[in-house]
């Protein structure tokens, strides 16, 4: 744990204490000191800001440490190159960052140079970091095949050297909510203040009122970037408006979307951005308590959460009297418990009050009538992120950023059959295509894009030759879509549509709650077409026909589904459904007629053969064979029966002859 | 004093607003969730025992019996799906003999489907004793179990 050094007094004569806060904390910092003029005191607190900006006096390296990073060996990364300057005798810190979104190229390894300019390298891992150690330490060669880029750097010392921003994967992006991330230390406040943290907070606390916080987020146009999209201001307003004295802040971290990990991302690589937000948005709508619902999946990201609470208390930025400006807010951290469905607001507020996270009907909105009966606001984690540079460079600079009506940047999380995955912030409003093309850098050699699946469980697939329609929200619901919480998962050739779907519902069926009877009943009985549609008809021809009404059915079943369900997630259910059978109606034909995979996905439509000719009887493909459906004589050729057959294909990976050959 | 006793001495306020919190805690140190535990859960905090069971059947994190020594958790969300988790998970199935609960043959693994790990970047991921792996395939994962399996006998 590492004290905050910028938040510390200078000398005596500052006489700042946790209990009496200071209300020119920040402008200390900045052009410090405020209360007394003394050279000694301005030096010191302008070589702080330094020593805080750049993570240490000399040289400093920092290691993209967040969950991918991490997956590709970054901690055995960090000891290999504490061991490194150990042996060698450099005293060089390491720092931890998060993600700067290029997962793909993880691990990151940043050197900030003796002349203070940041150069990153990538594609790093417990066999490369000692080549690259050597490379800079011994050899001083500072450009080799790691370098990608670099940060800023005024007096163009590193000519040639790109700046990381123009390199392909980040020249269309436009950072706003990741701007810091992976660039600052997630476990130090004074790392945040040095890149600008908490100057929007205390604008807003210091010069505005709430109500003109709620209506400067109204006008820049900012909506909530959790999936439904509801103006985050009116939001707030709504519960300032609320007479009661207790009012709640919640920020929704139950990322339960798979394919979408934005807010994993952030909480790990910028937590204090995300409690600037919260504080700001507090204050605004008058909540004095706040709680951050995090996923218990993503420990690292809480660990984080946790240390930055902690010493934003210690620097007196939570807790009582903020900033000597009266204002109370503090946090509290409940972790989640592994259910899809208390992303959804009133099954958060039932699960913090320790019941099952279960929704209720709304109206009574949450911001009217939430936790324990008070006026509750919730808001996502990435809109929460937004808020402190959309409050400091104002309304209008945030409108702008968007693309035609659409207002700022949305984070999308890439993944899938695409080369470039990672996280992605773009104006809202740009093209499918570019995030997929152009910064995802397409298909992988040798494949087809088919389709991009956007929004989770709640989106829809849509097809390649549908990209080029515009990111924003309601371009993405005509197309049946959504916005969702953004993850984007590329689909190609290789994936079957039918199947997608079905693992969709699977999903869907498995986390729905089951208050509601569309919900529970509808998504099982979806689900149990698509699995018909995707195993072989076996035997009787009532099967055949059964398949045949199921898909009548579906249709209808997903709209009222649609239209009845009582929370966004049975509203929303049906959607893979119906963008699928919309766009690949051609797919579930083949499934239905022709009993055939055309992508070759669905095990149970596969059927192997064994070529007498290369069988030489060895019997392993009948021993490998959990479903009994190999028969044969040791010695002698073998057959399959079809119909036992569940098409795992465990017998020709078996089989040493190659003999056995998938046929459909 | 047993754990459970601990944990429940441990924190202060005893409101319903505890109840997972609790849960979470007792699973963390004990593994899982018994029924003694759940019984005396109910007890410290003045509710029927139906309503714990009924909270804790809720959510998928809690266990009710005891973990194996290594446990693999395989993603199966969107991104690990299209890149053919579903393989990965089989592959286990066979390797390591699983049974219905998810527990291998030898008594050694435990073996969970989690919805999304949230690592989707680097997808197929499995989370072993913890740690994530990704960019798997079933030649990297045969090679992870492998040298789990020479670390215990390094051990033995």
């Amino acid at each position: 744990m590492n004290d905050s050094q910028l938040v510390s007094p200078c000398c005596h004569q500052c006489r700042r204490t946790p209990s009496a806060p200071c209300a020119d904390l920040l402008e200390c910092i900045d052009h410090g000191p405020v209360c007394h003029d003394d050279e000694a005191c301005r030096d010191e607190r302008a070589a702080r800001r330094a020593r805080a900006l750049r993570g240490g006096d000399g040289m400093v390296l920092y290691v993209g440490a967040g969950t991918c990073g991490r997956a590709n060996g970054a901690l055995t990364v960090i000891a290999k190159a504490r061991e490194y300057f150990a042996r060698h005798g450099h005293s060089v810190p390491i720092i931890e960052t998060g993600c700067v979104g290029y997962c793909q190229r993880e691990v990151f390894v940043d050197l900030v140079t003796a002349d203070g300019v940041r150069l990153s390298y990538c594609d790093l891992g417990p066999d490369t970091i000692d080549e690259l150690l050597r490379a800079v330490f011994d050899e001083g060669e500072l450009r080799n095949r790691f370098l990608l880029g670099r940060y800023d750097d005024p007096d163009d010392l590193y000519r040639g050297v790109p700046p990381l921003a123009e390199t392909p994967f980040f020249a269309r992006q436009v950072k706003v909510v990741l701007e810091n991330c992976g660039v600052v230390d997630p476990a130090s406040l004074d790392s945040a203040l040095a890149a600008g943290g908490f100057r929007a907070a205390v604008k807003a606390l210091t010069t505005m009122t709430p109500g003109e916080v709620c209506d400067e987020v109204t006008a820049a146009g900012l909506r909530g970037r959790g999936g439904a999209g509801f103006p985050t201001g009116q939001k707030w307003r709504i519960a300032l408006d609320q007479p009661r004295a207790q009012k709640y802040l919640i920020c929704n971290a139950d990322e339960g979307d798979p394919g979408a990990f934005m807010d994993r991302a952030v909480l790990e690589s910028d937590p204090f951005r995300v409690i600037e937000g919260m504080l700001i948005g507090a204050y605004a709508s008058g909540a004095t308590k706040g709680y951050v619902y995090c996923r218990a999946e993503y420990p690292l990201a809480i660990e984080r959460l946790r240390e930055a609470i902690f010493q934003c208390r210690a620097a007196g930025l939570l807790g009582k009297n903020i900033l000597g400006s009266l204002i109370d807010f503090d946090i509290t951290i409940k972790q989640g418990a592994g259910a899809f469905v208390c992303g959804e607001e009133t099954a958060i507020l039932a699960s913090i009050e320790g019941g099952r996270g279960m929704p209720r009907p709304r109206p009574p909105y949450p911001a009217v009538a939430g936790l324990h009966g008070k006026p509750t606001v919730l808001n996502n984690v990435e809109t929460l992120a937004n808020v402190p540079p959309l409050v400091a460079r104002g309304a209008a600079w945030y409108n702008a950023l968007g693309i035609g009506a659409a207002a700022g940047t949305k984070v999308f999380a890439l993944s899938g059959r695409v080369r470039n995955t990672g996280l992605v912030e773009v104006p809202v409003g740009v093209p499918l295509r570019e995030i997929v093309y152009d910064i995802g850098g397409g298909a992988p050699a040798g494949h087809q894009i088919k389709a991009v699946q956007i929004g989770g469980p709640s989106g829809g697939c849509i097809p390649d030759e549908l990209l080029d329609v515009s990111t924003d929200y309601g371009t993405l619901q005509e197309l049946g879509a959504m916005m969702g919480s953004g993850g984007m998962v590329v689909m190609d050739e290789r994936t079957c549509m039918v199947d997608v779907a079905k693992f969709f519902m699977e999903f869907i069926r498995a986390e729905s709650c089951g208050k509601c009877t569309p919900c529970r009943e509808g998504t099982t009985r979806m689900h149990e077409i698509l699995v018909e549609l995707t195993e072989r008809p076996i035997g009787e021809q009532m099967r055949r026909l059964e398949r045949f009404r199921g898909v009548l059915h579906l249709e209808e079943l997903a709209e009222t589904v649609k239209e009845t369900s009582l929370c966004g997630l049975g509203q929303s259910a049906a959607n893979p459904v119906l963008s699928t059978l919309r766009f690949f109606r051609d797919e579930y034909e083949a499934h239905i007629m022709e009993s055939r995979c055309p992508a070759g996905v669905c095990q149970a439509l596969r059927i192997y053969d064994i070529d007498p000719g290369l069988c030489t009887g060895c019997t392993l493909c009948a021993r490998n064979c959990p479903s009994d459906a190999i028969l044969g004589k040791r010695k002698f050729a073998h057959a399959i029966i079809v119909d036992r057959c569940s098409g795992c294909g465990a017998c020709a990976d078996a089989c040493p002859k190659q003999a056995v050959l998938a046929v459909a | 004093m047993n754990p459970v006793e601990e944990i429940i001495a441990a924190r202060g306020d005893q409101t319903r607003e505890q109840l997972i919190p609790l849960l979470q805690e007792i699973q963390e140190r004990e593994g899982f969730v018994s029924q003694a535990a759940m019984l005396r859960v109910a007890e410290a905090l003045a509710t029927p025992v139906s309503r714990v069971y009924g909270v804790a059947t809720f959510y998928n994190q809690f266990r009710f019996a005891p973990l194996n020594e290594h446990v693999i958790e395989v993603c199966r969300g969107t991104a690990c799906h299209v890149k053919q988790s579903l393989t990965l998970a089989q592959h286990l199935q066979r390797r390591l003999k699983l049974r219905r609960d998810g527990n291998s043959a030898d008594g050694r693994y435990t073996v969970v489907t989690v919805a999304c790990l949230g690592a989707c970047s680097i997808a197929p991921v499995i989370k072993l004793d913890g740690e994530f792996y990704g960019h798997l395939s079933v030649e990297k994962l045969d090679a992870l179990l492998d040298e789990v399996e020479a670390g215990a006998e390094q051990a033995a």
